[in-house]
């Protein structure tokens, strides 16, 4: 009896230690990042954040395909997969069209959409937007799935040519959160709810489009402005 | 009571660092140098597959069972529990060297939380070793009398 009484301590010892290692351990899991993007800003300071977007392809054509998407959303991973490196080819590098990327974060069910956003812009800080762009698309089944994908995101960060400080100091920050929920709003007031979503002048194109329905989409508009194909 | 805490210690360092290597925690608190990180994505932190966090959890845990054991009523008076606890911890502080040497000569980066295991495992086997000369006794007074 006595012996027991005077381990009574001990085992409240015990359970201090677990339940402030195991609290320690759950803040871990939540800390920075996840967290972070999952909170939605207040509309004040998203209001004067506006960003042109991503570019690609030469600033002097006129024809500007502004595409709308977010890195977790499947369809416009397989856009990015089987239709993007033929546009690439035959229209961006040809001088066809200019490319535009523009984040459409949906959040809800794609609960890594805003982090992911937000590792592409500290990729563009580097000015490696696409190599970030390309890397999260590339690998999208695998950090979709996990249930803090931050490390992969460095990874992919480090396989992009990153200096991965500069990129966790930048992750770190959350500084393009606004710019992102900001473009989001702007895509909102366009109407866009789904990605991917294509804009070329006043015409959207809703949905991943195979290259060559594509191709017609951006001839036929050519031909209506006038511009050489 | 010593070597059950620091292995109850131990498992929580090793557990969170093993949570890591399977994604769930997204970045590992370190400070400044990120030498965590450099150890526990090289080749060593991997044996036969297996990271090595994860023999830590499951040594810790053993350790902490077998403490607890040897403080239960029916076991305290024994001499096996301490001596089961002498030749764990031995062998854990020998994995432990080795793994340091290789933080110190082929990595060349430190892990903290990896040097607070090694703190641990070292405590935890001189925590072993001085209870050894005590274990035991009391049953031998009481084979005595």
């Amino acid at each position: 009896m006595a012996q027991r009484m005077s381990m009574k301590p001990f085992y409240w010892g015990l359970a201090v230690v677990t339940v402030g290692s195991g609290a320690w351990i759950w803040s871990s899991m939540n800390r920075g990042g996840v967290a972070m993007y999952a909170e939605p800003l207040p509309a004040a300071e998203t209001a004067a954040a506006a960003f042109p977007g991503y570019p690609k392809g030469n600033d002097s054509v006129a024809m500007v395909v502004h595409e709308y998407a977010d890195f977790q959303c499947p369809a416009c991973a397989r856009f990015w997969v089987l239709t993007f490196p033929d546009i690439e080819a035959r229209l961006i590098q040809t001088g066809r069209v200019r490319w535009v990327f523009h984040d459409r974060p949906l959040g809800g069910l794609h609960r890594f959409s805003h982090m992911a956003a937000h590792a592409a812009a500290c990729g563009d800080e580097q000015g490696r937007f696409w190599s970030m762009h390309d890397q999260l698309f590339a690998n999208q089944g695998a950090w979709s799935a996990q249930g803090n994908p931050e490390r992969s995101f460095r990874d992919y960060a480090r396989a992009a040519g990153l200096d991965v400080s500069q990129y966790d100091d930048c992750m770190q920050s959350g500084k393009f959160r606004a710019r992102i929920q900001s473009e989001a709003e702007a895509a909102d007031n366009l109407g866009i709810t789904s990605t991917p979503t294509f804009v070329i002048g006043r015409t959207r194109i809703p949905g991943a489009l195979p290259y060559d329905d594509f191709k017609r989409a951006i001839d036929s508009l050519s031909a209506g402005s006038g511009t050489p194909r | 009571m010593v070597a059950a805490t620091l292995a109850l210690a131990g498992f929580f360092v090793s557990f969170y660092l093993w949570l890591w290597k399977l994604g769930v925690v997204g970045s590992l608190a370190c400070g400044p140098g990120g030498g965590c990180e450099y150890v526990q994505t090289s080749p060593w932190a991997m044996i036969f597959g297996i990271p090595v966090a994860l023999f830590g959890v499951v040594g810790y845990l053993v350790l902490f069972t077998v403490s607890l054991i040897g403080l239960q009523p029916g076991w305290a008076q024994r001499r096996e529990p301490t001596l089961a606890l002498v030749a764990l911890s031995g062998a854990a502080v020998l994995f432990t060297a080795y793994l340091t040497y290789l933080e110190a000569a082929v990595i060349h980066a430190w892990c903290r939380w990896c040097l607070v295991s090694a703190g641990i495992i070292v405590a935890i086997f001189m925590a072993s070793l001085a209870g050894l000369p005590r274990s035991g006794t009391q049953a031998q007074r009481h084979s005595g009398m």
